[in-house]
């Protein structure tokens, strides 16, 4: 069982929610850009939360499935259609054995998530089944998608499966013009989880170099507005905006760095780590994205604006568990919408 | 938010990075000492196995333990997240017997504590020095007022230590290249790096694990795999090991690509 690749999209590759433990190999986290929308499109076809699932960005994939299964996208809002039909986002789908999906264009947001029931069954590298483009690490030896793939996908158990045929059924779902596809009735609201707006700003901690800047450049850090640069990639965002100088320059010695960390090289524009982000950088930290807006920033795209917002790393925290709660109960009511 | 480590090293610290990591630090130099002691706290904290830590890494003179602050959160605690994992961090650091986690050793010791046990063999990496295989190996004798020769006898001559991986998988920066070989990176960075290139760049000196981008002086190549993730240790050099270089001629290189 298997999905083939008919056209790959823009930049279309597996990611789960990361690679953990293996900074001491130089090995970075990568994963979803989007850890939300990754995770909301596997609970969506009742996957569990580290399945991997394509990360699509802008333009997505055509694909062809062999057999019957059940997908979910979540994330970028695609006009996504199978056979000239819509396929709606965020919900359930019941896909039949040799349709054409074409994923689409994203009409707002950046990067969706195609998740599909039984996960896709491929061998993890180094215990993750994400991609790390940049440092050719991952699935298909860490390349992103190519025509002519073939993406096998895993058994989630054969009742499951009937089960949820059953669950899905054509009399109470949107029918495809030729009936290869059936959307579940109900969806998932995605205004808690996607922020595409571009005007709604990014908050971020203070970095431990933030003092050193001048107070020019601390003020300009907040109330300026920056834009997204061409230069950017699932590595990191190059800001374009004021410049922003330290009061004296630093030499620095190489210190461990995440996604989300805001670096300020040399000329003044600022860099902000994303999702591989490396191990170590030596460059001065100005700020952090707080964990709960990382999904806000990978939803932007080039020449998207983007403004920075003050939080305390208390808040910052106690935001982050209130959102895993509000998750966790979004996944018990989909989990129940599953079940009945 | 900094906090101080409250041992007697007054420049030892622990602060956040971003809401899921905090870094601890034992100082801002390039130093053999500081990196002990950085490599001690990282088994340290590794081996503890700390609820909701997902890595601990060291760097040159600090350590970056990833936490899961779900695992930290207690309702009943006016404490953050972070604050919780801090305080149990300092007193694990705090109380650990080893005198180079501590901090109160003499510097310059080699690789004793009870973080430091259990390290690989000194490993010795054969490398083809210059012409094809070290495009600037005359650039920097050059800038040192050497031979190229004398170059590759310094090279080789030096006893390294892996002080850190980072910036790609595999690639380790090392310590102790001889100051005379201390060389500044290229104006313009090259696009592409053959993998197996043995660099300098300022006192700096690591292989790039595959070919990639990169400014630094390359002197030569060798043909080990540095990086391979299907490997039960992925990375080839291992924070804390002893290196050394042995020089090889062009038939060797080729014969051991092969083998």
């Amino acid at each position: 069982m298997s999905m083939r690749v008919l056209a790959p999209g823009l930049l279309t590759s597996f990611q789960d929610r990361g690679r953990r433990g293996q900074a001491a190999n130089g090995v970075g986290t990568a994963g979803a850009m989007d850890p939300i929308a990754l995770r909301i499109a596997n609970a969506l076809v009742g996957n569990p939360d580290d399945a991997a699932a394509l990360e699509i960005t802008l333009r997505g994939p055509r694909l062809q499935v062999q057999r019957d299964c059940v997908l979910a996208l979540a994330g970028a809002d695609l006009d996504a259609r199978s056979g000239g039909e819509p396929l709606p986002n965020w919900r359930p789908l019941l896909v039949r054995g040799g349709s054409e999906i074409d994923t689409g264009i994203a009409r707002a947001g950046a990067r969706a998530y195609l998740a599909v029931r039984g996960g896709f069954d491929i061998v993890p590298v180094l215990a993750s089944r994400s991609t790390d483009v940049n440092a050719h690490l991952g699935p298909l030896g860490g390349r992103v998608l190519a025509g002519g793939d073939e993406l096998p996908i895993g058994t989630s158990g054969r009742d499951d499966f009937e089960r949820m045929l059953g669950k899905l059924p054509p009399n109470s779902a949107r029918r495809g013009a030729k009936g290869s596809i059936v959307a579940a009735r109900w969806s998932v609201d995605p205004s808690p989880w996607f922020e595409p707006d571009p005007a709604v700003p990014v908050c971020v901690q203070r970095g431990r170099h933030f003092g050193q800047l001048d107070e020019h450049s601390q003020t300009a850090l907040f109330d300026s507005e920056f834009r997204i640069g061409v230069q950017s990639n699932r590595v990191g965002y190059r800001l374009e905006g004021p410049a922003l100088a330290l009061r004296t320059p630093l030499e620095l010695i190489s210190e461990g760095v995440v996604p989300g960390t805001v670096q300020l090289p040399p000329g003044g524009q600022a860099i902000v780590l994303m999702a591989e982000a490396p191990t170590t950088g030596g460059y001065p930290r100005i700020a952090q994205v707080a964990e709960v807006d990382r999904s806000r920033l990978a939803q932007r795209k080039p020449g998207d604006r983007l403004r920075f917002v003050e939080i305390s790393l208390a808040e910052a925290q106690s935001r982050y568990l209130e959102r895993e709660r509000a998750l966790r109960a979004l996944f018990q009511t989909i989990h129940e919408h599953l079940r009945h | 938010m900094t906090r101080p480590l409250g041992d007697d090293r007054q420049d030892s610290s622990i602060e956040p990075l971003g809401d899921g990591a905090l870094l601890v630090r034992i100082g801002e130099r390039i130093d053999a000492s500081l990196n002990r002691r950085a490599l001690a706290i990282s088994n340290l904290l590794g081996n503890a196995k700390l609820a909701g830590v997902t890595d601990v890494s060291a760097a040159y003179a600090s350590v970056c333990v990833h936490y899961d602050l779900g695992a930290w959160a207690d309702p009943a605690n006016v404490q953050s997240p972070y604050e919780r994992i801090a305080d149990s961090i300092a007193e694990l650091i705090r109380s650990a017997k080893g005198e180079s986690v501590s901090g109160s050793a003499q510097a310059g010791r080699e690789g004793e504590g009870p973080g430091l046990a259990g390290l690989p063999e000194p490993l010795e990496i054969p490398v083809c020095y210059g012409a094809d295989y070290g495009a600037d190996l005359e650039t920097v004798a050059e800038h040192a007022g050497i031979d190229p020769n004398e170059v590759i006898v310094r090279h080789t001559g030096g006893t390294y230590q892996v002080a850190m991986l980072g910036f790609m998988p595999g690639f380790a920066y090392l310590l102790g290249l001889d100051p005379m070989l201390h060389t500044p990176r290229r104006a313009t960075p090259r696009t592409h790096v053959p993998a197996g290139s043995v660099a300098i760049g300022g006192a700096q000196t690591g292989i790039y694990p595959r070919e990639l981008p990169g400014g630094w002086q390359l002197i030569g190549r060798t043909p080990l795999e540095l990086f391979n993730p299907a490997r039960a240790q992925p990375a080839l050099l291992v924070p804390g090991q002893s290196v050394r270089f042995r020089a090889m001629d062009p038939d060797e290189f080729v014969r051991l690509s092969l083998s």
